[in-house]
């Protein structure tokens, strides 16, 4: 797996590549909270590249979404989402829960 | 005479760290494919298994680098039968709750998960626990 982050005027922008398991999910939580840590809660997650992804991904997630929004001081936004990984967050109920953009562009742009 | 498709029987044993997972996914893979599964149900059979087998490290064994996973499987014409082997500590799955999928997200659980992908990925999902010969899972997933 392999994580960039960029940072834009108003948001960051967090790319995952590759697969996103059990093994790699602490590094992509340690990412996520490098953010929040500082105090950046609005935050893109592009999975354009993620070629996998199981609970242990999503409870990451899940996790950074809860820090993100409490307060109404943020959230996290999906962009790029590749037709499998779709398939995964549906199952786990998790489409409600997150705004899911067609590109990292957009996804940047809405906040 | 009768012609019949030879089954295709392959075993391997990983040892249980996470970093295996990718590997035992592959194994997985090879055999979905094999078996002439389309490329969404390959990818289903693979997080099953994986989600599984993050299970055996994480709960029957209690940790990482605390025991194997036997992983074989078994084509046939009608359907792929995956078996999952540990020696850990047993469970009983039908005391996991099925996780609230309707609820708001503070109230979203953290775990619960896999259990729930499994039972909803795979047509037969079957525990056997046994604490001398091992705890056994069995996947199978049909052909159309």
């Amino acid at each position: 797996m392999e994580i960039e982050t960029r940072e834009f005027k108003h948001s960051h922008l967090v790319k995952v590549k590759g697969r996103l398991d059990s093994a790699t999910s602490p590094e992509f939580a340690k990412a996520l909270n490098e953010l929040t840590n500082h105090g950046h809660y609005k935050i893109v997650v592009d999975f354009k590249e993620l070629e996998f992804i199981t609970s242990a991904g999503l409870r990451v997630l899940i996790n950074t979404q809860k820090t993100c929004k409490r307060y109404n001081r943020g959230e996290v936004v999906l962009s790029s989402v590749p037709s499998n990984i779709y398939a995964s967050l549906d199952l786990a109920g998790f489409t409600v829960l997150f705004k899911i953009f067609s590109d990292e562009l957009t996804a940047v742009g809405n906040f | 005479m009768l012609e019949t498709m030879s089954e295709i029987v392959n075993s391997a044993i990983f040892a249980g760290y996470y970093k295996n997972l990718a590997k035992i996914a592959e194994f997985i893979r090879q055999a979905a494919q094999d078996a002439g599964f389309d490329s969404a149900t390959i990818y289903q059979i693979e997080l099953a298994v994986d989600e599984a087998c993050s299970n055996i490290i994480e709960h029957a064994y209690g940790g990482e680098g605390l025991g194997d996973i036997e992983c074989s499987y078994e084509i046939s014409p009608r359907r792929l039968t995956i078996k999952l082997k540990d020696y850990g500590k047993s469970f009983k799955p039908e005391t996991i709750e099925e996780p609230d999928l309707k609820a708001p997200l503070y109230r979203r659980a953290n775990h619960g998960l896999g259990l729930h992908f499994i039972r909803e990925l795979i047509d037969e999902v079957s525990f056997d626990f046994d604490q001398k010969s091992g705890n056994i899972l069995t996947l199978v997933k049909y052909r159309n």
